[in-house]
């Protein structure tokens, strides 16, 4: 991986032994070496998450096939889902939200180094917690070794008589310890925003990149919450005789589900925010316009991050709530959607009349406003409570929370890759390789997600490991699988590339894009603790108004 | 999204092509139940107004791509600087919440209508209980007990008699659902749920499972039998009967009686009482073994009791390592219970 190259090349240059290096980077509190290290080790996720996904793709490739056993199968769903919330979305959205919000807000580090490294560390071992469960998850039992209970693990599945020996504890548990270092990153976040800006830099001029990771911080600290207190609960259930989701001593199931899902679903929305900071920065920067309406954008999300903790349970619409329950639950959906709307709105309007630059980033972004618009849409539909009967726990909801993640969330967390390498690594990715990457991974996106929504209408449940044949899922299945594996040469495409371009890469300069933020006006890498001379702005767009000094925005805003 | 939109026509397609005999495609797009019908309408309206949706947004986003992509050769001055506009974010906010009233007030009238549906008198009553990997049905009414394929009388929407379902679950949870007749409902330990259905014409759909039970849950599959009112009594008739007594496999059943087997599994009229596995008192007049992983078939039940994980890997049946002498007396025995 380029850790390794990174680590090696930074030791030639300075002449130092690289354990010397390796030791500087194992006990840094840099913000922008943490940065690194969370996307860094995303990466070495993303990778796992993925083979965990190639493994169930060619199970499903046809009918009763047995490529794997279901005990294998089931571990792999489990491992996938949770590998890819906790361990690869979350880690890769901290690191750019930890590299960034520091130079964005003219900082020169965050508000606590040192919790911000414990934070990192705390996930780096709730990774490997969850990963060792494969040598230790046996027990004394001797069951199973891998999660099996699937992501969200229902109870009573978790309860020792469905679950024994230790393979739940160790995902409980990585799930509980990472959830700690995601609340340190947060209140490290917050703390950071609303203390360390530099002059002029005022609420309403923070670049939405800072805003939104602002709110996605405030989700944070709300809704891990509840999850910390469920898996403490299930331990407790687990071991010291608890039975808060033991239903054969008079638990309850749903609240397991009601605790998880108010996580859930507003960690949805904690993923998507970062996400839509990235449009909100590149998409303007590439269309040579500033964003349109910037104050809505911030209210726009900070509604979505309330309004987002009331939709909880359309994740449960067939768990037999009452009708005034689904109705209101059905509402909320719908309206959340409104605000998400507006965002989308507002990137066309900044698109509009504008002087499009279609190099990779950009192209990143303009799939993803096509992607998350038929999420969203088929969001709609499931929030429909009596569809949702018919359409939840199938694979029309696979592909949906797919075309979510990976349409959405992906794309751009590839978008920002390609945007901000070259302040990271001082070199730009290879344009050529980033358009094959990414018509590669189009094409194989809508060639697996498109087609699985088919599956789901005909009747096809999610998380079974074989399918009878002659239901009409036969050649679906198997286009879904091709494209799985179109995605996985374009994923290696885009680590070649990586690998390739840091160094080969064109050198970049400070500002290789002709953008307006604060990062672009230091070096490329940033000089340690980033600002020689804490800046002074007056407007949202500091560097537009240093190269057009005729022109400032500040004079409008 | 259009791609999503012919896929799902294409699947609609499908199913009515085929022929009038059941389909063993289970499409929500080929209903035969009204929660079934009335979820299909209020689906293809909201499909309506989302495609509608994606057609004018797609359609903006295409045309900003293309009219303002920035020309080579073109000056490098920038474009004019716009921040913003009053009426065009009001404008763009007040419509979808517009949508958004009218989508859920058209949602609202069909929960109502599914939720909140009177019982008749003329209802069949069926309690499902889900088990790690199988269906328990019982007619508390009509004191028959099966497993995995229901039987439901046909409904007359004239003199309507649905069947309403009493959901439990033994164990974990696990969820019912059989497209063509209704959506999902969970069965959920300690907790009561219910639905109901009433099918419009008789034959055979095909549900599943839906809500991930454990290693199995692929294979708890689900078979419902719509019968004509006739053909409906008669069944029940014939399951009200205890086992049938054949004193030539009386050795089959020695084997049955003193192994493992009735631990878990009943047989009407005998001192078979399990709770545990399927009642088996009527096994033979279902045409599947396992929760619908094989069909019933002399070989297939030999080989279930003897290596269950052949046919279901994981499933609780234990394989009752039985000298072969036994096994086909066993199977013998089984092939009476009519």
């Amino acid at each position: 991986m380029s850790s390794d190259a990174m680590v090696i090349r930074a030791a030639e240059a300075s002449g130092k032994p690289w354990v010397e290096t390796l030791h500087e980077w194992v006990t840094t509190v840099d913000h922008k070496r943490l940065g690194i290290l969370y996307i860094l080790y995303a990466l070495v996720f993303l990778v796992i998450g993925g083979i965990e996904a190639t493994i169930m793709r060619i199970q499903l490739m046809w009918p009763h096939n047995d490529f794997v056993s279901p005990q294998v199968f089931n571990r792999m769903f489990t491992m996938h889902g949770t590998t890819m919330i906790f361990f690869v979305a979350m880690p890769v959205l901290f690191g750019f939200a930890n590299y960034l919000v520091p130079l964005m807000i003219g900082a020169r580090d965050m508000a606590f180094p040192r919790l911000n490294a414990f934070s990192f560390w705390l996930t780096a071992l709730g990774g490997f917690l969850l990963y060792f469960s494969f040598v230790g998850g046996s027990g004394l039992y001797g069951g199973g070794n891998a999660p099996d209970v699937g992501w969200w693990a229902y109870a009573p599945l978790t309860a020792r008589a469905f679950s024994p020996g230790h393979s739940s504890d160790y995902w409980t548990i990585a799930v509980l310890v990472s959830g700690f270092g995601s609340i340190g990153t947060a209140i490290n976040l917050i703390a950071t925003i609303f203390s360390m800006r530099c002059p002029g830099m005022k609420l309403s001029r923070m670049p939405l990149m800072v805003w939104l990771n602002l709110v996605m911080s405030g989700m944070v600290l709300i809704v891990i919450t509840p999850l910390s207190a469920a898996q403490i609960m299930l331990l407790v259930d687990r071991y010291l005789g608890g039975h808060f989701f033991d239903t054969q001593a008079g638990g309850s199931a749903a609240i397991w589900m009601h605790f998880f899902w108010i996580f859930g679903h507003p960690e949805v929305y904690i993923l998507v925010i970062p996400c839509f900071a990235f449009m909100s920065e590149i998409i303007p920067v590439f269309s040579r316009k500033p964003i349109f309406g910037y104050p809505v954008m911030v209210g726009a999300t900070v509604c979505i991050g309330f309004v987002s903790m009331s939709v909880w349970a359309h994740h449960m619409f067939s768990i037999g709530m009452s009708s005034y329950s689904n109705a209101f639950f059905t509402l909320t959906s719908m309206v959340v959607g409104v605000p998400t709307g507006i965002k989308i709105f507002n990137w066309l309007g900044t698109m509009w009349g504008g002087k499009l630059i279609f190099k990779t980033p950009m192209l990143f972004c303009i799939a993803f406003l096509f992607q998350f618009l038929i999420a969203g849409l088929t969001g709609i539909m499931l929030a429909v409570s009596p569809f949702d009967w018919q359409l939840t726990g199938s694979y029309f909801v696979v592909a949906h929370f797919h075309y979510v993640i990976v349409g959405g969330i992906l794309f751009a967390v590839f978008a920002a890759f390609y945007y901000w390498y070259p302040k990271v690594s001082g070199r730009m990715l290879n344009e050529s390789l980033g358009k094959l990457h990414f018509w590669l991974f189009v094409i194989g996106f809508h060639l697996t997600f498109d087609l699985m929504h088919i599956p789901g209408i005909l009747g096809m449940p999610r998380r079974i490991y074989t399918y009878e044949p002659g239901r009409g899922w036969d050649t679906l299945n198997l286009l879904v699988t091709i494209g799985a594996f179109v995605q996985g040469i374009a994923v290696l495409v885009f680590v070649w590339n990586l690998v390739f371009s840091y160094f080969k890469g064109l050198r970049a300069g400070n500002d290789p894009w002709d953008a307006w933020t604060l990062e672009w006006s230091v070096s490329s890498p940033p000089p340690e603790y980033n600002f020689a001379t804490i800046p002074t702005v007056a407007s949202r767009r500091p560097l537009w108004d240093r190269k057009h000094p005729e022109d400032p925005d500040s004079r409008y805003e | 999204m259009l791609v999503i939109l012919a896929g799902i026509l294409l699947a609609a397609g499908l199913c009515i092509a085929g022929p009038q005999a059941t389909n063993p495609v289970p499409s929500i797009f080929e209903p035969h139940s009204t929660p079934a019908d009335s979820i299909l309408d209020l689906s293809n309206f909201v499909l309506g107004i989302t495609g509608l949706i994606f057609l004018v947004v797609a359609t903006l986003l295409t045309y900003a791509v293309v009219k303002f992509r920035s020309k080579a050769g073109e000056a490098q001055r920038e474009p004019a600087q716009v921040y913003g506009s009053t009426q065009i974010e009001l404008a763009w906010t007040v419509i979808p919440i517009l949508i958004v009233v009218v989508l859920f007030l058209a949602t609202a009238r069909v929960l109502h209508a599914i939720q909140d549906a009177p019982k008749p008198a003329a209802a069949v009553e069926v309690t499902a209980i889900g088990h790690q990997f199988w269906w328990e049905f019982r007619y508390p009414h009509l004191g028959v007990v099966t497993a995995n394929e229901l039987h439901i009388p046909v409904s007359d929407p004239a003199h309507p008699t649905p069947t309403f379902l009493k959901l439990l679950s033994a164990d974990t949870d696990h969820s019912f659902w059989v497209p063509q007749l209704a959506g999902k409902t969970d069965l959920i330990p300690n907790r009561i749920n219910e639905t109901w259905v009433d099918p419009h014409r008789t034959g055979l759909f095909l549900g599943q499972c839906a809500q991930y039970c454990g290693t199995q849950h692929a294979k708890m599959l689900l078979r419902v039998s719509v019968e004509t009112p006739e053909a409906f009594q008669a069944w029940v008739n014939a399951q009200k009967q205890p086992a049938i007594q054949d004193e030539k496999e009386a050795a089959g059943r020695r084997v049955f009686e003193n192994t493992a087997c009735v631990n878990c599994h009943a047989v009407g009229g005998t001192n078979a009482t399990g709770r545990f596995g399927p009642d088996l008192t009527h096994l033979m007049s279902r045409a599947t073994i396992a929760a619908g992983a094989a069909e019933n078939t002399k070989e297939n039940l030999r080989l279930w009791i003897q290596k269950p994980d052949a046919i279901k890997p994981g499933s609780l049946m234990p394989a009752m390592q039985l000298t072969d002498a036994d096994l086909d007396a066993l199977v013998r025995y089984l092939e009476t219970l009519k």
